[in-house]
């Protein structure tokens, strides 16, 4: 074969293309429809068996959902969380054996004011959807991202959720559901029409104000992602709902770690990334398509005819570096087109992150936006020790006027009740914002980004507030509580 | 020789954004003397067609990473991708599946 003057003819190399055989792998019957993953052509039928399959199997392995749970469907209109819906649909009308057998609710946040949408093409948007979640016959709830604006201090908090299941609860839950009448499930949501909320002009100018004082296209998608979270979770935990499902691809998921770790967010990767997500306690957040690739999913919602509503992100038709996120994605698309195996390598690394158990159990030692543990602990010889060190070296100022910088922006974020305290107390303190010291790296590395921090929502303003106090308060007493004690509350 | 072909072309998942928002055209190919094939299809649907942003779309001679084809409702890798020589009334689906459109 590799000889010096062998001509390798223009057939063989064509021949390449027609040997992704047309039978179908599986049934060997039917004719091939489908390509999933490098070379595995499916039909029509087996491709929907193995798409159906899947979505069971991963709910089944991981023994989250209990029966009888209600468990809130983020859809926000894109492929992935409406084949989630329909999914979902489809195990519930299924013969009993195989039932799912939890309570869905769906939930929808319309965030055309954050991308700048007309009223008019929201409004048509959400009429669309409306028409797609009535004929589900599940609850449904159309919240606009505005609301965020107005949430309480709590949406912020990890409440205390239901301890570590043993293993044996689950079996014992779905035994027992079993003995009893089972029949009472999906009758239990009824479908409410609630007229659609209005949304006031002022509370969209707010938000974009929001958004816009961010400087990069990278800091406001992490800023709307961060929102768009608070405002889920919170919908669910008012509405009642212990599990949020959401609808992120495999693709999408490797994306999101690689992005994850360019944003410095490598501490909360297993969180990100994994299948369930406890970061809030008493809400569970659930990816049930992390199996799927983009591709299988597209090729299920074209073939099986399931509705679903494009509608623009921030990065939609902007260049390639726009940002972090839109250039990862770009990236790791193109390199999938050649080496087909690059998301599910990338994927199954992720399945293997796991974040460390009990290390923050306390509201005091969480972020105050990603609500994930805080990393930011500058131990001698850390990483994130060199990375202080460097950014203070950078910032060469004479002494004045760095004592100075800090007093005045402290006093206008607190509104001067915590310098009350006495102006040394937190002057003298970091030199950075008092905020910072409340975030997680990548958080502070987003509201760096930001014009000013005093356009974020009054809750996370009220809750930083609250904390710096507790801080402050315990500093303050810590001369006096013996040692060991130190740590609690 | 070949006659003109009709053609049925739709974009989904955001592709539409660059064809004004349009997701169905029925489109004639004039008749030329080779068979159409898919490759000459991108070619003049960048220059009939798209309204914006071609290297959203195409890339090279094929189609932008990330952009899936289906082909009378089969994967275009089991028709033969570019080489696929479009017939009469055939139907070719684009769907976006990235983020941005």
């Amino acid at each position: 074969m590799c000889q010096v003057e062998e001509e390798y003819h223009g057939p063989l190399l064509r021949e390449e293309l027609p040997s992704v055989s047309r039978q179908c792998v599986k049934c060997k019957e039917a004719s091939a429809a489908v390509v999933i993953r490098a070379g595995d052509a499916y039909c029509r039928g087996c491709f929907k068996d193995y798409f159906i399959h899947k979505f069971r199997a991963v709910l089944g392995k991981n023994r989250l959902i209990f029966p009888e749970e209600k468990v809130l469907l983020a859809v926000s209109g894109g492929p992935s969380s409406c084949s989630m819906l329909s999914q979902v649909q489809e195990g519930l009308s299924q013969n009993a054996h195989k039932k799912l057998r939890f309570l869905p609710g769906i939930v929808y946040i319309d965030e055309g004011g954050a991308v700048g949408q007309s009223a008019e093409h929201r409004r048509r948007t959400v009429e669309e959807l409306r028409a797609v979640f009535r004929a589900t016959g599940l609850p449904f709830l159309m919240v606009p991202l505005e609301q965020v604006l107005d949430l309480p201090s709590s949406a912020v908090l990890s409440a205390p959720g239901a301890s570590e299941q043993e293993a044996g609860a689950y079996k014992a839950a779905v035994d027992h559901f079993l003995l009893s009448d089972g029949s009472s499930g999906v009758t239990a949501g009824q479908q409410q029409e609630t007229p659609p909320p209005e949304v006031q002009e002022a509370h969209t100018h707010s938000l974009q104000r929001l958004l816009g004082s961010a400087g990069t296209l990278t800091a406001r998608e992490e800023l709307l992602s961060i929102l768009r979270q608070h405002l889920l979770v919170h919908t669910a935990r008012s509405a009642g709902y212990s599990k949020l499902m959401l609808g992120d691809s495999c693709t999408r998921l490797a994306v999101k770690l690689l992005s994850s770790i360019s944003l410095g967010r490598g501490a909360q990767l297993a969180h990100d990334t994994g299948f369930s997500d406890s970061r809030y306690g008493d809400t569970i957040l659930v990816r049930p398509m992390r199996d799927y690739s983009a591709k299988e999913i597209a090729y299920y919602n074209r073939m099986f005819s399931v509705p679903s509503v494009f509608t623009a992100g921030l990065d939609t038709k902007t260049a390639d570096k726009s940002s972090i996120q839109h250039l990862t994605e770009s990236f790791v698309i193109k390199l999938q087109a050649d080496f087909p195996s690059t998301v599910s390598t990338i994927y199954r690394t992720s399945e293997k992150l796991q974040s460390c158990k009990g290390s923050a159990s306390a509201g005091g030692d969480r972020c105050l936006l990603c609500v994930c543990a805080l990393d930011t602990a500058a131990e001698n010889a850390s990483a994130f020790s060199a990375t202080l060190i460097s950014e203070q070296l950078s910032q060469k100022k004479s002494p004045g006027e760095s004592r100075q910088a800090p007093a005045s922006q402290c006093c206008s974020i607190v509104g001067g009740e915590l310098c009350g305290n006495g102006a040394r107390g937190c002057c003298s303190s970091a030199k950075a914002p008092p905020l910072r010291s409340l975030l997680c790296y990548s958080c502070q590395l987003t509201i760096k980004d930001m014009a000013s921090e005093e356009v974020l929502p009054q809750y996370i303003l009220s809750e930083a507030e609250r904390r710096l106090r507790r801080s402050q308060l315990r500093e303050e007493i810590r001369g006096f509580l013996l040692e060991g004690e130190a740590d609690e509350g | 020789m070949a006659a003109p072909v009709v053609i049925h072309l739709e974009f989904g998942g955001g592709a539409e954004l660059l064809f004004n928002g349009v997701k169905d055209h029925h489109v004639t190919l004039p008749s030329q003397p080779d068979p159409w094939d898919v490759k000459q299809l991108l070619v003049w649907i960048q220059q009939n067609l798209l309204k914006e942003r071609p290297e959203l779309f195409v890339q090279g001679d094929s189609v932008r990473p990330g952009i899936l084809v289906l082909i009378n409702d089969a994967d275009w890798e089991l028709m033969g991708e570019l080489e696929y020589q479009l017939q009469d009334q055939d139907n070719v689906v684009f769907i976006s599946t990235l983020h941005g459109g």
